[in-house]
């Protein structure tokens, strides 16, 4: 391979790593500011949960997909569209809920956490927890209220990385009287 | 809404430039709590955000730096490293070269950015000045971070003159 054409690879590559080196020093950060694993958990789910919010907008805009009719199709679009778009990984979605209001995404690989290995003292931690934050702030801002959580962690020796998704319940758009 | 050139893409461009939107999305949210956090919001409280997110940016800095292929490590001259941050580390941050590169020959080199990223979702002009150091700090660690790799030794600070402008000042430190 030529040199000119590993540098075009060494930048591409440069530019994906850049999150996930950032999110790394963050939750070492984090680590050091809270006492705890779970105050950190919960600063990883905040901060998600901001960023989702936001970021909503910016998924809507470049992908072009429409309403979702029901859970299931939203659990596609996010496996499918968002999660490929963001991380260029693509979720399996599996274990549904004879309700049809919990399912499971499986990630075989999480980009998170390609560099990192968990330090004894941090068996609580669940590093990925941002992830979950920014699933619950972009679908609140599509009318949904939805729970996710990490129940298997390839960093904790799961075999693989498993967010549970549940549906709680459509939200209203609640506008205050008199306002527009 | 500040839409970027070719956000439509879903394909490999496309990734990369959703990419650059969760690092611009974390990073604004990283400011905004490292800032919350700080029990001593008077002036020495504001350097030790500064330099918490500084810190930060280093070590992201050293860890992209040693990613790099072997042989751009085989400089031959200073100005040939300042010259590859400002092209070649800038595009893969930031998807962009650095505007233009100054340099006294003595060891000082400012970078200039006309259009910097990280601020241009701030209203442009001089309402967010005082915000803007909060939204460069990180950004001077990983510099600073990516020129040690490099084995340069350096002090890296920023100044704005007008957002979305911004300076960035590297002074090499000589042991």
């Amino acid at each position: 391979m030529s040199r000119q054409a590993n540098r075009g690879t060494e930048s591409k590559k440069m530019s994906s790593e850049l999150f996930t080196l950032t999110y790394g020093a963050l939750v070492t950060q984090l680590c050091k500011d809270y006492e705890n694993d779970e105050d950190v958990n919960k600063q990883l789910d905040k901060m998600g949960y901001n960023i989702g919010v936001r970021l909503i907008e910016d998924f809507l805009a470049r992908s072009n997909v429409g309403r979702c009719h029901d859970f299931r199709e939203t659990a596609d679009v996010i496996a499918k569209v968002a999660f490929k778009m963001y991380l260029g990984v693509t979720p399996s979605i599996t274990n549904w809920s004879p309700a049809g209001d919990e399912f499971s995404l499986i990630l075989e690989n999480n980009p998170l956490v390609d560099f990192v290995e968990l330090p004894d003292n941090h068996s609580s931690l669940i590093y990925s927890n941002l992830l979950c934050g920014v699933l619950r702030g972009a679908l609140e801002m599509v009318q949904m209220a939805v729970e996710a959580k990490f129940v298997q962690d390839t960093l904790k020796g799961d075999g693989v990385t498993e967010i549970r998704m549940r549906f709680i319940r459509r939200i209203e758009d609640n506008l205050p009287a008199g306002e527009e | 809404m500040r839409t970027r050139g070719a956000g439509r893409l879903l394909g490999g461009e496309g990734r990369r430039m959703a990419d650059a939107v969760l690092f611009e999305f974390l990073h604004t949210e990283m400011v905004a709590e490292l800032w919350a956090q700080d029990p001593d919001p008077g002036p020495g409280g504001q350097k030790m955000s500064l330099s918490v997110l500084e810190g930060m940016g280093f070590r992201v800095g050293q860890a992209l730096g040693e990613r790099l292929p072997r042989e751009t490590l085989a400089f031959r001259e200073e100005l040939d490293v300042l010259k590859f941050l400002c092209k070649d580390v800038w595009a893969a941050v930031f998807q962009k070269q650095m505007d233009s590169l100054r340099t006294n020959h003595q060891g000082t080199y400012v970078l200039q950015d006309h259009s910097f990223p990280l601020l241009i979702r701030m209203a442009s002009g001089l309402q967010y000045l005082e915000e803007a150091p909060k939204f460069l700090a990180f950004t001077c660690g990983l510099l600073r971070g990516t020129l040690s790799t490099l084995g340069i030794k350096s002090l890296v600070t920023a100044s704005v003159a007008a957002l979305p402008a911004c300076k960035f000042q590297v002074v090499i430190q000589r042991s």
